[in-house]
């Protein structure tokens, strides 16, 4: 019944090929495990400038948390610059030329914005050697008030004496009494 | 009979010079801070306020006689309406079709110019806006915010009126209603 001495091998060849067509065939067809696609560049990327910004429509409010429309078109526009390749700061320096300085969460440090970045501290400053000098005069007394008192008050041997005249009069006082 | 001598130092006060320089810092900050509660009370520009001179370079298409710098100074004599909008503004949209039959009006008299004022925007939302609402007259972004600034504006749309010498004479805060109040403004104006 065989069909010459290859004939088995020949009939063995065909059936692994159709079994390793049939598994090609589901592989192809089997699900694929997708994973969400992140925009290029990502949001990450994104916010990261965009928290560094303020837009002046919505005052207090970070860039990348600000939910206005004229927000999200700020980020999209974040978003193509990033893909074209800009530096972070040449993004920033692009929202000052348009929209001026006051977009920026932290102020450039020229002209009167340094103000912002010398008086905090001073005043910092000022209150700590004001409260270091109220601490001071609270806990040590005043020499002149001491030295006041101390003229006041009569010293140790003198209240003794004092305490004996005072005794002497006492017991005189009781004799003639007695 | 011994003499008391005091020997305790005497007590050591704040120096004068950092006196005067703390009065003078406090001062100062005073008036800073008054400057700029006085500026943000202040309000837009009114009517009858003269308006300065400014700048606006018009998205390309949207130029006025091919000029790439449009200087207000140089408008002396028209009738000007000044329109301050923006792309992502709904209440914008509601006026853009009044806004843009109104110039179809007055184009062709030569003594009124439209220019609108594109406020804190991007520049592909902005033209698409211009192209959706078939908006043809003068149009540019206010870079840096300067003019908006100038104007003292509050938000957008907002719309200013100047007549041939330049002096404010209307504004108009929030979208038009019609075309006729549009007109209504100008057409006093060119008396």
């Amino acid at each position: 019944m065989s069909n010459g001495p290859f004939g088995g091998r020949t009939r063995l060849s065909s059936s692994v090929l159709l079994v390793l067509l049939l598994g090609i065939a589901v592989a192809v067809q089997m699900p694929q495990t997708v994973h969400a696609q992140e925009p290029t560049p990502s949001d990450d990327e994104v916010n990261r400038i965009a928290h560094q910004l303020y837009c002046p429509v919505c005052e207090n409010t970070p860039l990348d948390v600000c939910p206005t429309e004229a927000c999200r078109q700020w980020r999209a526009l974040i978003r193509r610059q990033l893909a074209e390749g800009w530096s972070e700061s040449r993004i920033q320096q692009y929202f000052v030329d348009q929209y001026g300085a006051r977009v920026l969460a932290e102020p450039p440090r020229t002209g009167l914005n340094w103000l912002v970045y010398i008086l905090p501290p001073l005043i910092i400053l000022a209150g700590v050697v004001m409260l270091f000098r109220s601490l001071r005069a609270w806990t040590v007394p005043d020499s002149e008030e001491t030295q006041k008192d101390a003229q006041e008050k009569p010293s140790a041997s003198q209240a003794d004496a004092l305490s004996d005249t005072y005794v002497a009069r006492l017991e005189d006082e009781l004799k003639k009494r007695s | 009979m011994s003499e008391k001598t005091n020997t305790t130092p005497a007590r050591r006060g704040v120096p004068v010079w950092v006196q005067v320089l703390i009065w003078v810092g406090l001062i100062g900050l005073l008036v800073i801070l008054a400057i700029g509660l006085n500026r943000s009370q202040r309000g837009t520009l009114q009517p009858g306020d003269r308006v300065g001179n400014f700048d606006l370079t018009p998205f390309s298409g949207y130029e006025y006689n091919s000029q790439a710098q449009v200087s207000l100074e140089s408008l002396r004599g028209k009738v000007l309406l000044i329109n301050f909008w923006a792309s992502w503004c709904k209440p914008c949209e509601q006026e853009a079709a009044e806004l843009r039959s109104a110039w179809a009006y007055y184009k062709d008299r030569g003594d009124v110019l439209f220019v609108g004022v594109d406020y804190v925007d991007t520049e592909p939302e902005a033209r698409e806006y211009l192209k959706k609402f078939d908006i043809t007259f003068p149009n540019g972004p206010d870079v840096g915010t300067k003019i908006s600034q100038m104007f003292r504006i509050k938000g957008v749309p907002e719309t200013y009126f100047i007549d041939r010498d330049g002096i404010l004479r209307y504004v108009q805060v929030g979208p038009f209603s019609s075309e006729g109040q549009i007109r209504a403004i100008i057409d006093p104006l060119l008396q």
